[in-house]
């Protein structure tokens, strides 16, 4: 057993973090307030190789593998949940799917400039009747000669209007269902019939933006099919096991940030003749903050661990993406309520972390969906099947 | 024992929900978007007597007895809680304490224009350093000749950039002293608005009284038992909290049904899963146990027997409860929920202020405990 992290990790956070508080930290309550992460801190994060943290340098990437991902994600989480949630989306499931499940050329086309931060990638599943059931996505795609003609309407989608390349989730056998008549692509956005639907106006990660993506008789060629034909539901539930574990790392960024305010503030506002820090329900709070996050931090790095060493992961990374997302949520409001009315006040940065920090109960499986791929972890070798 | 509402109290009810889907429901986005009240709800409102609410009938109010004024708050906060904290703010944090400890002379200068929405009122107690620790405030009154020069400022003052009427507290040689403040009296200026995560329809401003100049008749209640003035209002305004975070819950509970019935996966509505029953039968338990200690707190209110203790106790309870079914229903919306087309975000935002405003829930959890303490004779400090 060894829990420091090796030379090469502790220069990466450092490097991590100095770009996060020089770079984006200065423009985190723009991002909110405009609604976008200016394309120009993309670049500046893909000149430094941030674009593609997870995947082996062959392919343009840092080689950085899950840990580094992480490390990645929880620095971006502490100060940016927009930003964070950008470079996830991109990274952590668009080029993911395609660095999982591609063939060396659609790598080499893809995941290349992906990695590079030369495009941008963008993950679709969801459909306004498929959230939680994802299997019961209506996407079609129907074989015509050398191409797949795709017709649908995806929603949620993160980083839809930015995105360059698309992995998107069609039914190509309805017979079939989810187990076999389900396959992945690879789609441009310049494929004719292909385009950006209606933007969604959200509560928080504001600087990230979210729209519909419609398919109207898109072809896309049948070299673009990702993963087996038909395997489908296999490459996205690959894709989304490892996603749930750095959205988890973000999480982690996002709590600590809110531990770090809360004791700035506890420390400096004094009421009834000393600083807040001093009553028991103020420290108390932050006891119960610091303890959840060094709970979180073990799950999270364990379950990285996991993942880079070819170990079993799925139950894990659902633990880190409900343990995370609920220890951020939790976070927040004891920090929230620690500012008093300051909190609830735009004008502090803990308001906005509220805002964004509740879509992580929900987004890339809901919490409830989490905890059925918990329970029937654990309860499969038990001989009881969970079904949700 | 009896838990049933008069047939008048019935009517009212009736009357008020009516009002509030009609008229405030509409509406209710449309404030959180543009971040204001139109003022012809306001309007609406006075024709219908709300901002008259608790002024008795003899006085040309509308004499509600305070079980019907919260029934009032429960419709409105769950057509728009921006509304019916503007509406309480007025009624209660205002008027009551101008009834209570007002003389016949301020009760004939203010009460009229207060009634009929000539005037909104506005309650200027917190301070940049004295937040829950009220009684450190600094704003100080000083005599001169006939009255008193006011210095200091005050913040998160609702209702701010509207009001005609503030009710400011400020030390004065015998203590904490509670005044009537005319917005027009020379040397009062209305500052900076608070931008806020959620009520955005509410105006709350800082309040900056520069040498400002209030004739000794309005001083409010006795000089030097400003904290009377304020302990008492604020017991009574935690009630009427109460009936307003019911009111909220009551909605986002019945936004979260309606979302389960309506919204399918895995081949059926997702109310018949489990968890969503969970997230809908705990709400529900919640909401009726909130409904009984509000309506017994407005009960005692109106027997003159409302403390302390049970004001904190209704407070505490109905906001965190509140909260929590807000989160606990955006959780039921799922994605939608976190979308600003859906009221659950709206609510989600709106209801984290109750366990913030007019007293913290840590604020309110000392106050129980120290009453329990008190009967113990231990005494605790906060």
């Amino acid at each position: 057993m060894d829990f420091t992290f090796p030379k090469e990790y502790e220069l990466f956070r450092r490097m991590v973090r100095e770009f996060a508080e020089n770079e984006v930290r200065p423009l985190a309550q723009e991002i909110d307030r405009e609604g976008r992460v200016p394309m120009e801190t993309i670049k500046k994060a893909a000149a430094l190789g941030l674009m593609g943290v997870p995947f082996p340098q062959e392919y343009g990437g840092m080689g950085g593998g899950e840990t580094g991902y992480c490390i990645l994600m929880e620095e971006l989480g502490r100060v940016c949940t927009s930003t964070a949630t950008v470079i996830g989306a991109h990274t952590g499931i668009g080029a993911m799917a395609i660095y999982l499940d591609g063939t060396p050329e659609q790598k080499e086309k893809y995941l290349t400039p992906l990695a590079r931060g030369e495009k941008i990638a963008a993950f679709a599943l969801t459909e306004a009747g498929a959230g939680s059931d994802a299997a019961a996505i209506k996407t079609r795609a129907v074989r015509d000669g050398n191409y797949f003609i795709l017709n649908g309407t995806k929603q949620f989608i993160t980083n839809g209007p930015q995105a360059d390349i698309v992995t998107v989730m069609a039914v190509t056998d309805p017979s079939l269902g989810a187990r076999g008549g389900v396959t992945a692509f690879i789609v441009e956005k310049e494929f004719p019939g292909f385009r950006v639907g209606s933007h969604e106006n959200k509560m928080g990660i504001r600087g990230s933006a979210t729209s519909e993506l419609i398919f109207e008789d898109c072809p896309v060629p049948a070299e673009n099919v990702l993963g087996q034909f038909g395997a489908g539901f296999i490459t996205f539930m690959k894709t989304l096991d490892i996603g749930r574990a750095s959205l988890g790392a973000a999480c982690l960024g996002g709590a600590q940030a809110a531990l770090e305010l809360a004791m700035k503030w506890a420390k400096v506002r004094e009421q009834f003749g000393g600083p807040i820090a001093q009553k028991q329900e103020v420290h108390f709070m932050i006891a119960d903050m610091a303890t959840e996050i060094e709970a979180l931090r073990s799950l999270i790095y364990r379950t990285a661990w996991l993942i880079d060493t070819g170990q079993p992961h799925i139950k894990e990374a659902a633990m880190c993406k409900v343990f995370g997302s609920e220890v951020a949520s939790r976070c927040i409001q004891r920090a929230l309520q620690i500012y008093g009315a300051l909190g609830y006040s735009r004008d502090y940065p803990i308001e906005r972390a509220f805002r964004d920090a509740r879509i992580a109960e929900i987004f890339e499986g809901t919490n409830e969906i989490q905890r059925i791929v918990i329970a029937s972890n654990l309860f499969r070798p038990e001989g009881v099947r969970i079904s949700p | 024992m009896d838990f049933t509402l008069t047939d008048e109290q019935r009517m009212f009810q009736k009357m008020f929900a009516e009002f509030a889907l009609k008229e405030v429901q509409p509406l209710a986005e449309h404030i959180d978007r543009q971040e204001e009240i139109p003022a012809s709800l306001f309007q609406k409102a006075a024709e219908q007597g709300f901002l008259a609410a608790l002024i008795p009938e003899e006085k040309g109010g509308a004499g509600l007895d305070f079980v019907s004024y919260c029934l009032l708050l429960e419709e409105l906060a769950a057509a728009s809680m921006s509304f019916a904290i503007a509406v309480n703010v007025h009624n209660v944090l205002a008027v009551y304490p101008l009834l209570t400890f007002g003389t016949d002379g301020q009760k004939a200068r203010y009460l009229n224009a207060l009634a009929f929405g000539e005037c909104l009122g506005a309650f200027a107690l917190t301070e940049a350093g004295a937040g829950t620790d009220a009684g450190a405030l600094a704003t100080r009154a000083t005599r001169d000749g006939d009255g008193y020069l006011l210095r200091g400022s005050k913040h998160w003052v609702t209702n701010g950039a509207l009001a005609g009427l503030f009710v400011v507290f400020a030390r004065t040689e015998e203590g904490i002293s509670a005044f009537l403040v005319d917005r027009d009296a020379p040397g009062l200026k209305v500052g900076y608005r608070e931008k806020t995560l959620g009520l955005r329809g509410l105006t709350c401003n800082t309040l900056y009284l520069d040498g400002c100049r209030v004739p000794a008749e309005n001083l409010l209640g006795e000089a030097g038992k400003g904290m009377r003035v304020a302990g008492r209002t604020l017991d009574v305004t935690r009630v009427a909290l109460g009936a307003i975070s019911l009111g909220g819950a009551r909605a986002a509970l019945e936004a979260g049904v309606q979302c389960s019935i309506e919204h399918e996966q895995f081949g059926g509505p997702i109310a018949l899963k489990q968890i969503i029953q969970k997230y809908v039968a705990d709400a529900a338990t919640e909401v009726e146990a909130m409904r009984c200690l509000v309506y017994r707190a407005a009960w005692l209110v109106d027997q003159g027997q409302l403390d302390t203790y049970t004001a904190s106790v209704v407070k505490l309870f109905a906001s965190t409860a509140a909260f929590r079914i807000a989160n606990s229903m955006l959780q039921v919306h799922g994605g939608y929920g976190y979308m600003k087309e859906y009221a659950i975000e709206r609510m989600y935002r709106d209801f984290r202020a109750l366990e913030i405003i007019e007293g913290t829930s840590q604020i309110q959890r000392f106050l129980i405990a120290r009453k329990i303490y008190k009967d113990r004779k231990l005494e605790i400090q906060p």
